[in-house]
């Protein structure tokens, strides 16, 4: 399977709400002990929507080789 | 692909319609403790935020409003509204007037004070609500009620200000209850 070029990074600002894990339509979202959004970057596409609802807005979509670099990104 | 509904996902309607009973019959009130009891029982077992990511009425109804009826402006809140101080900080002076209603319920409850009917909205706005309190119960959980229900409509208030202003859930960012039960999930996972 081809992974896509984007892919959601969550940064330690993270409240927890669960906006992302609902409206992700993948299923790439979970919210982990309470504590903050997981991202499965075997299932994310990058599509947005997850950025685009989150109430802290502390979702980015980024390049996936940039993610690779970040420590703030909790994978 | 649209995500199949449960009956979690209608919790919205109990919110709404706490907020329009208290107009008719303010002990109607004293059903937001569940509000309050539910995600600290459900963090304290299980250590997670099931009560913000399911079952949180207040927050879907936020995002009906704002989504839905397209009444958010959807900006990015402003960095401070979600910064550690603020939260924790909105949740110390949330405890204190919670407190402070606790005790004027204790001073009525003792017949130090009188039963005050009104609603209090933002720590200071006074309204009459003297209608509301239709049925003959001990003056203190009246007054139980008029004071919770200052706290439940002030919290809507505040949700639905920053829900036109920012994101439809921007009151999940500082909402008490969300910043508590993730202290506690913290304190649970810490080690």
């Amino acid at each position: 399977m081809r992974l896509s070029k984007k892919v959601a990074a969550v940064s330690n600002e993270c409240v927890a709400c669960g906006s992302c894990e609902k409206v992700c339509p993948l299923g790439a979202i979970s919210i982990f002990r309470g504590l903050y959004a997981l991202v499965d970057r075997n299932k994310c596409i990058g599509c947005g929507k997850c950025q685009k609802i989150c109430p802290a807005s502390v979702i980015s979509i980024i390049d996936r080789e940039e993610q690779n670099e970040k420590k703030e990104i909790l994978v | 692909m649209r995500r199949k509904k449960y009956w979690y996902d209608y919790l919205w309607i109990a919110s709404g319609l706490y907020i329009i009973l208290g107009f008719f019959n303010i002990l109607f009130a004293w059903l937001g403790l569940i509000c309050f009891i539910v995600p600290l029982l459900i963090s304290v077992i299980s250590g997670s935020k099931a009560y913000c990511n399911r079952y949180c009425g207040r927050g879907q109804l936020f995002e009906l409003l704002g989504n839905r009826f397209k009444l958010s402006r959807n900006r990015d809140i402003p960095p401070w509204l979600r910064s550690k101080w603020f939260r924790y900080g909105f949740l110390a002076f949330f405890m204190i007037m919670f407190f402070n209603m606790l005790l004027n319920t204790w001073l009525v409850f003792s017949g130090v004070r009188d039963l005050k009917e009104v609603v209090t909205l933002l720590w200071t706005f006074k309204l009459p609500w003297h209608w509301a309190n239709t049925t003959p119960v001990p003056s203190w959980i009246a007054q139980f009620a008029f004071g919770f229900y200052s706290v439940m409509l002030t919290s809507t208030f505040l949700g639905l200000v920053t829900m036109v202003l920012y994101k439809p859930r921007s009151w999940c960012v500082y909402c008490p209850m969300g910043t508590m039960t993730q202290g506690i999930c913290r304190l649970k996972y810490k080690g």
